[in-house]
């Protein structure tokens, strides 16, 4: 009886163990049909940035990437609500998407080289042109990195920020002793009180948390700008028809901002202009092709208005300058590829 | 009268008490004494001068009112916080039976939880945040009156659960029973509640805030404990297989910090786990909790097992009970009733390393914290966010203390 017993029981856990190997890996479908079918897209975010990404009082998460991630749900499922967010580390915001855990991933995320090539993941156009700089107290009366000779710089470890400040101040042989801190409101701190002479971190960061220091007005943040910090969507590498999509949702927030498209106005947007039109999904068949609604991007600006409204609804309260994060025409760097 | 010199009246022994008396005995007894008591006042005016000026004239306190319902619950929608109150009546009716059948330990628990709930209904913590925003003062008082009322609707539905069922069970002996069965169900129950099913699911990454971070605990300590019972046994079997097995187990999880057995869950089983089988981030983090924790369990309770006689086995089979039976009903009883303070101490550490499951992303109070502060209304503010999470932990921590002393009371640890 217990031998017969034995038998099942070992027969049932080879079967369980056996049964996910065999499973279809469902590869081929794309993440856009497999969001259309779920009704709700799965969010990668930032647990705490200010400005970009981070939970309001009321329990919604809010900012710049939440907002992109609510653009994505409006577009392929016509509510910006149809959506989940989930927070995540630095550490593990790849693997979240190369699992499939996350269809997109929106978390002040830098396009790199090695990122683009070997994480197995696909960029979609760059959101946000960030750039790392210096923050510095007024008093230390500074005005450009070389005469931060032999001074004591504050920076958050294991980062490509601390990478390039030594990189930086190699090029230019300065001499400076870096002081690595593992927990952002920590180095911002000591800085306070005044243990590090300067702080260098991504211009966006230093704007949002000089604002909390005590007297914010006796800092500055230095012109020079060291790094290039493009920031933007990422979907899973091979998924084609997903990134489109994606894609397609950022360059229609530059677009609407280009031919002042509004919140306001983009319900009774009266035009003869053919391109307008199509974007608007008047007519042309510009959702068929991308495999989205016939007025997705008519949703998208509904939802979240188009890139200078997100921009001033979450990044000018924390005091970030509009800087190359302008359209082309105003000599900035959005530049949608056209609606045709 | 004169001849009565012999009986002088001798005045009776000062048995007077108050805190006057106390303090003159304890702090002013001598003049030296005196002296210290001055000087040790004087150290810790001027230790805590300055947090206590911070404390009340520094620090913004409004960050916590303006946060408490992420703080409470994290990104769980509000609309659907019946689900909530009711896993919480559920509870306190459960609590409110036992405590009638079984008195002692339970009743003083309940005692305790509805001090506790009573506290809360007084403290008008997440009124102030609205009554920021109304002026007119008597309209604002009968505002928070009807605030007050409407957010604590559940806390007092579950109260008056409490004190109710507390004198059915009393009556209803018979019960017992089904009341285990019912605590038992109650952890799946919880877990159906708050996930809803359908149209309605409320996926795990909404579960946020203190409620994650009990239901992390509650897990954790409940499900290790038979875990942690088997390994024990285990490592203790005359099989060298299960021994060995056992051993090996418990020793590797121990060697190992915790942050490396959540970083292997939430980073490479995902990427072992075959084609579109996903676990959740929350089971695997109460997963990875649970078997941390059961190793520890497992070296708690061989000692437990060790410090039993071992004339209690030899007796035990010499009536002839089988081994489970001497395990069930003989040994382990004895054994886990002498390790109830490590036991404790264990649970206590477990409610707090939860808090390290924000490094894999969960928002639990550490994870809110990091989320309140990159909101732009409260970056900076570190130090209030962080004091009133660790009064949270500390107020859990100690009532988990408070509870392991009555139950060692109760059964005469330490006495006999």
């Amino acid at each position: 009886m217990n031998k017969k017993l034995f038998r099942i029981i070992a027969l049932a856990l080879t079967v369980m163990l056996v049964t996910p190997l065999l499973a279809d890996k469902h590869g081929h479908e794309s993440i856009l049909d497999k969001v259309k079918n779920r009704g709700k897209v799965v969010c990668g975010v930032h647990g705490g940035l200010p400005g970009f990404g981070f939970l309001g009082e009321d329990g919604k998460w809010s900012g710049f990437d939440a907002d992109f991630g609510r653009a994505i749900a409006a577009a392929v499922l016509g509510d910006p609500d149809k959506i989940e967010f989930v927070p995540l580390d630095a550490a593990e915001r790849f693997t979240a998407l190369q699992t499939g855990e996350i269809d997109v991933l929106i978390r002040n995320t830098t396009w790199t080289l090695s990122r683009d090539a070997e994480l197995s993941t696909d960029f979609a156009p760059p959101t946000f042109y960030d750039g790392q700089g210096f923050m510095v107290p007024k008093s230390l009366n500074i005005k450009s990195i070389k005469e931060l000779a032999g001074a004591t710089i504050g920076v958050t470890g294991g980062s490509t920020t601390e990478l390039n400040l030594a990189d930086t101040m190699r090029s230019l042989g300065l001499d400076f002793k870096p002081l690595t801190y593992a927990d952002i409101d920590t180095l911002y701190n000591s800085y306070d009180v005044g243990r590090v002479d300067a702080v260098t971190s991504d211009k966006s960061q230093l704007v949002a948390r000089r604002k909390s220091l005590k007297n914010p007005d006796d800092h500055v943040i230095l012109d020079a700008t060291i790094s290039k910090e493009p920031l933007g969507p990422l979907t899973i590498h091979g998924d084609n028809k997903w990134n489109d999509a994606v894609s397609w949702v950022v360059y229609a927030t530059f677009f609407a901002e280009e031919h002042k498209i509004t919140q306001k106005n983009v319900k009774n947007f009266k035009t003869d202009n053919p391109e307008i039109k199509r974007f608007l999904g008047e007519s042309g068949e510009m959702g068929k092709k991308l495999g989205l609604p016939k007025d997705w991007a008519k949703q998208v600006i509904i939802a979240v208005g188009n890139y200078g409204e997100i921009f001033e609804r979450n990044l000018t309260p924390i005091g970030l300058p509009r800087g190359i994060n302008k359209p082309w025409t105003q000599g900035g760097l959005l530049y949608s590829m056209p609606f045709r | 009268m004169e001849d009565n010199t012999l009986t002088q009246e001798i005045k009776p022994p000062d048995t007077s008490k108050g805190p006057v008396r106390w303090l003159r005995d304890n702090l002013f007894s001598t003049w030296y004494n005196t002296i210290l008591t001055c000087l040790g006042l004087v150290f810790l005016f001027l230790f805590f001068k300055g947090f206590l000026t911070w404390v009340f004239t520094q620090a913004n306190w409004r960050v916590i009112p303006a946060n408490l319902q992420i703080l409470m619950i994290g990104p769980f929608p509000i609309e659907q916080v019946w689900r909530i109150g009711i896993v919480f009546c559920t509870l306190l009716t459960l609590l409110g039976l036992s405590a009638g059948i079984w008195r002692g330990i339970v009743l003083q628990m309940a005692i305790a939880i509805v001090g506790v709930c009573l506290l809360l209904l007084l403290i008008p913590l997440d009124v102030v945040k609205e009554a920021e925003n109304t002026s007119a003062t008597l309209e604002f008082n009968l505002n928070i009156f009807y605030l007050i009322f409407i957010k604590r609707i559940w806390l007092l539905g579950g109260l008056v659960l409490l004190v109710g069922t507390f004198f059915i069970g009393r009556k209803k002996d018979g019960l017992k029973k089904w009341i285990i069965g019912g605590w038992i169900l109650s952890f799946p129950w919880t877990m159906i509640m708050l996930h809803g099913f359908g149209e309605n699911t409320i996926s795990t990454t909404n579960w946020g805030g203190l409620l994650l971070t009990l239901l992390l605990a509650a897990v954790g300590i409940v499900a290790c404990f038979p875990l942690g019972v088997l390994l024990a046994l285990g490592r203790r079997s005359q099989l060298p297989a299960i021994r060995w097995v056992s051993t090996v187990y418990i020793e590797t999880i121990r060697g190992v910090p915790l942050i490396t057995i959540l970083f292997m869950g939430s980073l490479l089983l995902p990427i072992f786990m075959p084609g579109d089988f996903q676990l959740d981030t929350v089971i695997r983090a109460m997963v990875a909790l649970t078997l941390f924790s059961s190793a520890y369990m497992a070296e708690n309770v061989r000692g437990g097992l060790q410090a039993v006689p071992s004339g209690q086995v030899e007796a035990a089979q010499a009536v002839g009970l089988s081994y489970s039976k001497t395990m069930i009903f003989i040994v382990l009883p004895q054994a886990i009733r002498a390790v109830i303070p490590a036991i404790v101490g264990q649970s206590i550490a477990l409610l707090k390393d939860t808090s390290l499951v924000f490094i894999i992303g969960l928002i639990e109070l550490m994870g809110i914290r990091k989320s309140i502060l990159g909101n732009q209304d409260w970056t900076g503010l570190h130090a209030e966010v962080s004091i009133f999470i660790a009064v949270i932990y500390f107020v859990f921590s100690y009532s988990m203390s408070i509870v392991s002393q009555e139950i060692e009371e109760d059964l005469g640890v330490g006495n006999n």
